[in-house]
């Protein structure tokens, strides 16, 4: 069982009910649950939609949208339309949806039957990923419950409006955390991205107007209807409402999932929160939103942990996994081993990516092992800009855009491999990791 | 799509799977807006039943659905989890990827490897034990991780990775 953590800094908005018990049902209604729907039911949608565009509540899988506007793209005809809530999570460094799952499944659904509220929706999909067994086996038991009080099925909570819920898994691939992948997933083929335009918004899931939402917004929605949308805005900071589960993982003392208001500081999150480098050692990069995101350097730490602010600083706040790296690592080697990761999950669906994480990772196995060649460097580089933007959904992105900010902010140590000194933490012999 | 007409429609009395799963597949293809979105889980559920994917379960889960063998294939080959071939009892599933990286799973790893005698997508000979190097597994915060089949076990040595072979040893005969 992962292990909970927590710090005087935190504002415990979507992680208030973990360790409180609240998958049991009656526990979760003794927490204030279910209380937000029923308000929801009672207000409508124009209502429900305006408190989340008040709520400035953004996209907490890693694009950051605006949440109620999103919402809002729904268009209002016959068709039947969906709520398709993203619990894939796959991300190297997140593990938060992994926490709302295990400990406050109800939060996922009470959220989902307010989107589909809003949107006018009578189905609603929790989509995890494939190994996430185990907490399927807890979303189900706490569907089933929701369909046993009445909240789920035919008019719940004894209003007119009918809502169903169904939850599945996936079963192992990273591309499916793509909104369109993760449609093709559901409609049981191959995970491959959808070209856009059309939106989900406007054709999705089974060809019906679908708003697909991470499942740490899914979980938020609830809060922001029971605190009100402007409490929860004020949390945050500007054009960033409410808090965000930041998952530290990597060299820091105390790793772990904590939720701190939207634009709390980096640095702060890493040496106080994260009680800093283990064995006090020295600090090297930071990973601050997941692998896709570009590496930030000791001194680009200062800054808020929002959209717009990591933006500015050359990143991305991504989906909340905070990577800290101490000055043990070999910045080849963990490029190599992002690229690694990228190239095993490139679907090959369009060639950029496929053949550009091919290439970028043997060029860093064989950089790695020492075999590397001046013109290697530029050659990354370059290959790393021409994924970027040239493919069908965003993991070439998310593979070039590491890798551009590793060889940038690093060539030195690239530079380093070249001049006789092959890495140190290079176990194998060259001719297996580039066969590998 | 309808079936193709020459394959007798999958029952619960003659189907390859057990009658709980049988009805369980009964069930789950009706729950979609489309029978075809219940292909995933239940390839999962059935390898989860039989220990992989054997031509009887694609065939009849490709009956049950209403479409081709083939098409049932195009769609397994492209999910990491599933496998056309027997493993071992227990997938022991060591993550490599950054955040474990960094808090040694390369060295948890090859301490399997050792322990196992086995390499990557290796089984050992008594049917036991089988071990993979996995991309994240959504455990970071408490790396370095490993999933035995689809249990989690986290904030691991090499000292805590032996017991919990030991304790998979344990189950083996059970």
């Amino acid at each position: 069982m992962p292990t909970l953590v927590s710090h005087p800094d935190e504002v415990k908005i979507v992680s208030s009910r973990f360790g409180q018990g609240a998958t049991e049902i009656d526990r979760y209604l003794e927490l204030g649950g279910y209380e937000s729907v029923r308000k929801a039911i009672e207000q409508g949608p124009d209502w429900i939609i305006a408190q989340m565009k008040a709520s400035n509540l953004r996209g907490r899988g890693g694009a950051g949208f605006p949440t109620g506007m999103k919402w809002s793209f729904v268009p209002k005809n016959d068709k039947a339309k969906y709520v398709l809530v993203n619990g894939d999570e796959s991300e190297p460094g997140t593990c938060k949806d992994h926490l709302i799952f295990l400990h406050d499944p109800h939060a996922v659904i009470e959220g989902t039957i307010i989107a589909g509220l809003a949107i006018g929706a009578k189905t609603g999909f929790i989509y995890l990923r494939g190994e996430y067994r185990y907490l399927l086996k807890i979303m189900e038991k706490a569907i089933a419950d929701a369909y046993a009080k009445g909240f789920l099925g035919k008019g719940i909570f004894g209003s007119q409006f009918d809502f169903e819920v169904i939850s599945q898994t996936g079963a192992g691939a990273y591309e499916v955390g793509e909104e369109s992948a993760l449609m093709e997933s559901l409609e049981g083929k191959r995970g491959i991205p959808r070209i856009k335009p059309p939106f989900p918004a406007v054709v999705g899931l089974y060809g019906g107007p679908t708003v697909i939402n991470n499942a740490e917004t899914i979980a938020t929605v609830p809060h922001i209807l029971r605190m009100g949308a402007e409490a929860y805005a004020k949390v945050g900071s500007e054009r960033n409402g409410g808090t965000r589960l930041f998952c530290i993982s990597g060299h820091c003392e105390r790793n772990g999932v904590y939720e701190l208001p939207m634009g709390y500081n980096l640095k702060k999150l890493i040496y106080e929160v994260g009680g800093g480098i283990r064995g006090g050692r020295q600090l090297k990069a930071v990973v601050p939103g997941g692998s896709s995101t570009p590496v930030l350097l000791p001194n680009e730490i200062d800054i808020g942990l929002d959209f717009d602010q990591v933006g500015k600083a050359g990143s991305m706040l991504g989906s909340g996994g905070v990577v800290v790296l101490d000055d043990t690592v070999c910045m080849v080697e963990f490029a190599l081993r992002t690229m690694q990761f990228y190239q095993h999950e490139s679907c090959g669906w369009c060639i950029p990516c496929r053949e550009g994480t091919d290439w970028l990772r043997k060029t860093l196995a064989r950089f790695h092992a020492g075999a590397g060649e001046a013109r290697d460097i530029d050659n990354i580089q370059y290959l790393a800009e021409n994924m970027l933007g040239r493919t069908f959904c965003p993991l070439g992105d998310a593979a070039a855009m590491p890798t551009i900010a590793f060889v940038k902010k690093f060539r030195q140590e690239f530079e380093d491999h070249l001049n006789g000194k092959p890495c140190p933490s290079a176990k194998h012999p060259v001719d297996e990791l580039v066969g590998a | 799509m309808k079936p193709t007409p020459s394959a007798p429609p999958a029952t619960i009395e003659n189907s390859i799977f057990s009658p709980a799963l049988a009805s369980r597949f009964d069930k789950l293809v009706t729950l979609y807006p489309m029978r075809r979105s219940a292909l995933v889980p239940m390839l999962l559920y059935a390898q989860d039943e039989i220990g992989y994917l054997s031509d009887a379960a694609i065939a009849e889960i490709g009956q049950r659905i209403g479409i081709t063998e083939l098409e049932v294939r195009n769609v397994l080959t492209y999910y990491s989890m599933l496998r056309t071939r027997p493993i071992g009892k227990f997938n022991v599933q060591v993550c490599t990827n950054i955040s474990c990286m960094l808090r040694g799973a390369y060295d948890l790893f090859e301490h399997c490897e050792r322990r196992l005698g086995i390499g990557h997508k290796q089984t050992t000979q008594d049917g036991i034990f089988s071990l993979e190097e996995v991309e994240c597994i959504g455990a970071c915060s408490w790396a370095p991780a490993v999933q035995v089949n689809y249990d989690f076990h986290e904030n691991l040595t090499a000292e805590k990775m032996d017991a919990v072979l030991e304790s998979y040893r344990g189950k083996a005969g059970e």
